[in-house]
């Protein structure tokens, strides 16, 4: 019965897009629509973890095609988890994005949709020509996004990065396609479950897999060809990069996972390349953060590192590195979004998010300071927060695997991330701020300012509106830490999924 | 083998012309590349059977396989709007980055890109703080030449 309601998390956004395109103008209309589509995208993600507790997968070929040409949409419980957080933190960014203004730009609800629906397309399918396809969906609205929204008014003038983004996408999505032509040229397939297991016995197979492979770690950003995340993410608005930070490379993420999972069955001959380069991230990530000066530019160089981590997750190929990995990967998107958006509204209402250049902000805006203090313990991996959970999981799995050497590189990897964290923190949440410097900050700002700018400066505080959604975020990471057993038993189910694919086989082909 | 060496030559100028600085030879390079890769599809479905998998009964053993055609087609579209808007932002936001032709060493923007983001809204000529109209006139010219 659900099996056909499953397409529905990518039919709906795409309808309601094209909807929208001809509406444009009432940018009401289009707002309410967006947040109610992103709130049953959400449901719909909970209702499908729920369905996945006992380990079924739900599966669908679209319009009843059989198997191996129709389009299959699969969710088990790693699908499921990833779905419910890409579509609850897209609507938190949303409604954000909807007190800072940019949800009332033309098209930006139109595009925030595709995207959404480009992203449960990818997620949930279970070829690797759709999987093409829907990731193509995604970044051709990111394309637009990232465009529109360059910071401040400039629309269509700054195309800062814009280039970059959509050159080393295309590469790495041509590569991606060169790579299912070599897979369907060899297995005369493209379906990952009749792959399954085709990779650690065909080695021409294991080639064009790891064809795939790489192009999804350019997309991930793993090191050494990690430059355009960390050049292009800081160059958009705010609320674009929470959102980008949120599904795009988590996305890559989670198909190396599925891939390696099914196609290659976690063979262990090629773990070793995995947790060299995943390792090198992690650490080149950190180092990177620490020459910056931008908040935006070091959390993208944090996010280069942690995605070392999460990879590990699939390094560590087994039941316990794989429930750590999806669980640091969720707890990532959150606390990842959090920071996102509790800097971009520092840097929404104070005009710069350069080190320096505001100061104070404890003091003047308690709230954010809370909420990003939160966020940034968490990322660092200090007890009670998510973050810590995630981390301990992963080093046990490393301990388990007999990696000494990775367990300590995550050990440092985090402590040098608390360095950076508190840098953002004594530099721009503490101290005070000189009037002189306001008043630049003032007439800088996206707020017209009319009268005296130090007393209006004085007064100006971020609204409730954009507090709100970091708030939340640095809330959930906090709960997932200190219920971590809910999520972590979830996982689990999730990593049991990837260690045995029989299910997700069984349930891709036989319906 | 007649594919392999094309999609080999295609993808050696493809190569070549994506590491040009300018970014409208960027996006011949891309063209080249994506063509490059549609060839390795086709070749995926086999070139001996050459016959049109249409009809009432056809016979899988003459008919081309029509799946890794889907996959060109679809291929095809999404290169060809991403080919566009590559083009477009070719022609949009001269000087926004570095990949234009000839850059005047002054106009040479930094990569620390928030610091200047809030600068740049309040007075949008600070992009090129020194850049004259001749200078500006001569950039074009390099561009185009």
């Amino acid at each position: 019965m659900t099996g056909s309601l499953i397409s529905l998390l990518v039919a709906v956004p795409l309808l309601a897009a094209g909807a929208l395109t001809m509406v444009s103008r009432y940018t009401r209309l289009t707002i309410v629509v967006l947040m109610s589509v992103l709130v049953a995208a959400t449901a719909g993600g909970v209702v499908l973890v729920i369905g996945a507790v006992d380990g079924t997968v739900v599966a669908h070929s679209v319009a009843l095609w059989p198997a191996g040409i129709a389009i299959p949409f699969v969710v088990d419980m790693f699908t499921a988890l990833m779905l419910t957080v890409t579509a609850l933190l897209t609507t938190v960014c949303c409604v954000f994005a909807i007190f800072t203004g940019h949800a009332a730009r033309r098209f930006f609800p139109t595009l925030v949709l595709v995207l959404t629906a480009g992203v449960s397309g990818a997620l949930m399918t279970a070829d690797l020509f759709n999987m093409f396809v829907f990731i193509e969906v995604m970044l051709l609205s990111a394309y637009g996004l990232l465009v529109m929204s360059a910071p401040g008014k400039a629309d269509l003038e700054r195309i800062k990065g814009a280039r970059l983004y959509v050159t080393v996408n295309l590469l790495a999505s041509t590569v991606f396609l060169a790579g299912v032509g070599f897979m369907y040229g060899v297995a005369g397939t493209v379906n990952i479950a009749e792959l399954a297991g085709l990779a650690s016995e065909d080695t021409r197979v294991a080639i064009a897999g790891a064809v795939c492979l790489f192009a999804l770690s350019i997309k991930a950003c793993v090191v050494p060809v990690h430059g355009w995340l960390v050049r292009t993410y800081p160059v958009t608005s705010p609320v674009v990069t929470a959102i980008f930070s949120a599904l795009h490379t988590k996305v890559a993420i989670y198909a190396i996972y599925r891939i390696y999972a099914v196609i290659f069955e976690g063979d262990a001959r090629f773990l070793w390349v995995g947790l060299l380069l995943f390792s090198a991230t992690m650490i080149v990530g950190v180092l990177g953060a620490v020459g910056e000066t931008t908040m935006r530019s070091i959390l993208a160089f944090h996010m280069v590192s942690q995605i070392g981590y999460i990879l590990l997750g699939v390094a560590l190929f087994g039941p316990l590195g794989l429930a750590a990995g999806i669980f640091y990967q969720l707890h990532h998107m959150i606390v990842k979004a959090s920071l996102f958006l509790s800097t971009g509204a520092i840097e929404v209402r104070y005009g710069t998010g350069t080190l320096g250049k505001v100061k104070g902000i404890a003091k003047r805006e308690p709230l954010i300071a809370v909420a990003f203090f939160a966020a940034a313990l968490s990322l660092a991996g200090v007890p009670p927060f998510s973050g810590f959970v995630a981390k301990l999981a992963l080093i046990m799995a490393a301990i388990d695997a007999g990696q000494v050497a990775v367990v300590i590189a995550a050990i440092a990897v985090s402590l040098i991330t608390l360095l950076s964290m508190l840098k953002i923190w004594s530099e721009v949440f503490w101290g005070k701020q000189q009037p002189g410097e306001e008043a630049v900050a003032a007439t800088q700002g996206p707020i017209k300012v009319t009268s005296g700018t130090v007393a209006v400066a004085e007064k100006r505080r971020i609204g409730a509106g954009m507090i709100a959604p970091s708030l939340f975020l640095a809330a959930l990471t906090l709960a997932l830490g200190v219920g971590a057993h809910g999520l972590l038993s979830l996982t689990q189910i999730a990593a049991a999924g990837l260690v045995d694919t029989a299910p997700y086989i069984q349930a891709v082909l036989g319906s | 083998m007649t594919l392999a060496l094309s999609a080999g030559i295609l993808v050696t100028g493809a190569v070549y012309l994506m590491l040009q600085r300018g970014m409208l030879r960027v996006v011949l390079g891309f063209i080249l590349l994506s063509h490059a890769v549609n060839l390795i599809i086709m070749a995926a479905g086999g070139t001996s059977r050459r016959g049109e998998p249409l009809g009432a009964d056809p016979d899988p053993a003459v008919t081309a396989d029509a799946l890794p055609q889907a996959f060109v087609l679809t291929a095809i579209v999404i290169a060809f709007a991403i080919t566009i808007f590559m083009l477009a932002l070719a022609v949009a936001g001269r000087g926004d980055d570095d990949t234009d032709d000839l850059i005047p060493v002054h106009s040479q923007p930094d990569m620390d890109v928030d610091a200047d983001a809030a600068a740049s809204e309040a007075t949008p000529s600070d992009d090129n703080p020194a850049e004259t109209l001749d200078e500006f006139a001569s950039e074009r010219e390099g561009g185009q030449s």
